[in-house]
């Protein structure tokens, strides 16, 4: 298991190094939003509350082109019959994905998250950042779960760009929800507040449920 | 309903909505959760009778959200004077569930195989089903006040009003069970129908165009 898994999300990670589609897309997106979001709320500075919630849904809309993409190549190019092919355990390709759209949710916001204090964010961005990982990791693999299993379950169907965010956003509110409560007195102008637990810990059992879930119904996606 | 539960003291005869409001959303949701589960019968049997019932009861529960929804804003622009509350949880939960299924129907449209079909709308089903008590769990959590749970409040009650609940809650459940038999046996018919002709017309390919559709075909 540990070894296709590693043998997956190499091949996954080679992809993205050797084709570049995915990250410099959401990045370049993420970066663009920003500035939609600067003459859509004629704001040059946001904090607080509304800081989050431009940041978080940014990088939601972000993942959802990630997500869109995810599987596209192995679809087309007979990735799923390579995969079915050999005697391994088809939960590793979760597995992999999963990992695989992490480590882009990451790449992209080592990116999105300095220009976004740099464009938009009144307080500085350094008071924010050691509780502002945590938050962007818990956040990061709801998504990534969650992203796995909707892109398998598009990528199937005919109108696979529609279908993906018409799924994958209303699954993924309760992420942005948790996320950004718990992001918003990171951003409080006079210095960031302490990070509110609750809302860190609905994170958590979101990502262990839908983890879970995932894990129990995956199988039946790659069955052709 | 109309004349045996006592009327509300501040909200007047407007509050009669509940008796339809809620049994409405407890049914659709159970409804949902229902589909759910017979989505894993189907995944484990692998019996398309399964997906038909799975299929027909996330419609219907569908066709009651859209009730819900309707039924809730016209309470809520009598009682708070809004179409639609966004501080009160319940409501966005409710929204954001009848949002995630109203994709229900486009999935199923744009797969053609009709065994993928079954088995995408079944993991569907599933991942839905189990997101629908997630997300009324986290509400709970976040408790409002302003929207009293159903619980709570025909327990502090006067009895007619939870015995008038108890018969609408009945009666919204057989309905919604008669009319889950009605379109299965509507679905049943017209799959008998379509094999008969079939079989006069001399074409023995199972696999003749029917014409894409949402349904399972049984």
């Amino acid at each position: 298991m540990r070894a296709t898994v590693a043998a997956l999300l190499g091949k996954e990670l080679a992809l993205e190094l050797r084709t570049r589609e995915s990250v410099p897309a959401m990045v370049l997106f993420a970066v663009t939003t920003y500035v939609i979001f600067h003459f859509g709320l004629d704001r040059n500075t946001v904090d607080g509350d509304l800081a989050a919630g431009v940041l978080w849904v940014t990088l939601l809309f972000a993942a959802i082109l990630g997500i869109n993409r995810l599987f596209v190549a192995d679809h087309e190019q007979g990735g799923f019959d390579g995969f079915l092919l050999a005697p391994v355990d088809r939960t590793a390709m979760l597995v992999a994905k999963a990992i695989a759209l992490l480590a882009f949710l990451g790449a992209v916001e080592l990116v999105a998250v300095p220009a976004f204090g740099l464009l938009l964010l009144g307080p500085s961005l350094g008071q924010a950042l050691p509780e502002l990982l945590v938050v962007l990791l818990a956040a990061d693999v709801g998504i990534a779960v969650v992203g796995t299993l909707v892109a398998a379950l598009a990528i199937q169907t005919r109108a696979r760009d529609l279908m993906v965010p018409l799924l994958a956003l209303p699954l993924l509110v309760p992420v942005v929800l948790g996320a950004s409560q718990a992001t918003a007195p990171l951003f409080e102008r006079g210095g960031a507040a302490a990070l509110p637990g609750d809302w860190l810990s609905l994170l958590a059992l979101y990502d262990l449920l839908f983890a879970l879930i995932a894990y129990a119904v995956f199988d039946f996606l790659l069955e052709d | 309903m109309l004349t045996y539960a006592p009327v509300d003291a501040d909200q007047g005869v407007i509050q009669k909505i509940f008796y339809v409001h809620v049994p409405l959303a407890i049914v659709a949701l159970g409804g949902f959760i229902a589909g759910g589960v017979m989505a894993i019968m189907y995944l484990r049997t692998r019996d398309r009778r399964w997906d038909m019932r799975s299929y027909v009861t996330i419609h219907l529960s569908i066709v009651l959200a859209v009730g819900v929804l309707i039924t809730g804003s016209i309470w809520a622009r009598a009682s708070w004077g809004h179409w639609f509350v966004w501080d009160e949880p319940m409501l966005v939960v409710f929204l954001i569930v009848f949002l995630l299924y109203a994709t229900y129907q486009p999935l199923r449209f744009s797969i053609e195989d009709p065994d993928k079909q079954a088995r995408y709308a079944s993991v569907f089903a599933i991942t839905a089903g189990a997101f629908v008590p997630l997300c009324f769990g986290a509400v709970r959590m976040a408790e409002s006040v302003t929207h009293p749970p159903t619980a709570t409040m025909t327990t502090s009650s006067p009895g007619t009003v939870t015995l008038t609940f108890l018969v609408a809650l009945t009666g919204m459940t057989l309905l919604f069970i008669t009319l889950c038999k009605y379109e299965m046996a509507s679905k049943n018919v017209s799959a008998t129908v379509r094999r008969l002709r079939r079989r006069l017309a001399g074409d023995d390919d199972q696999l003749s165009a029917t014409g894409r559709s949402a349904a399972p075909q049984l």
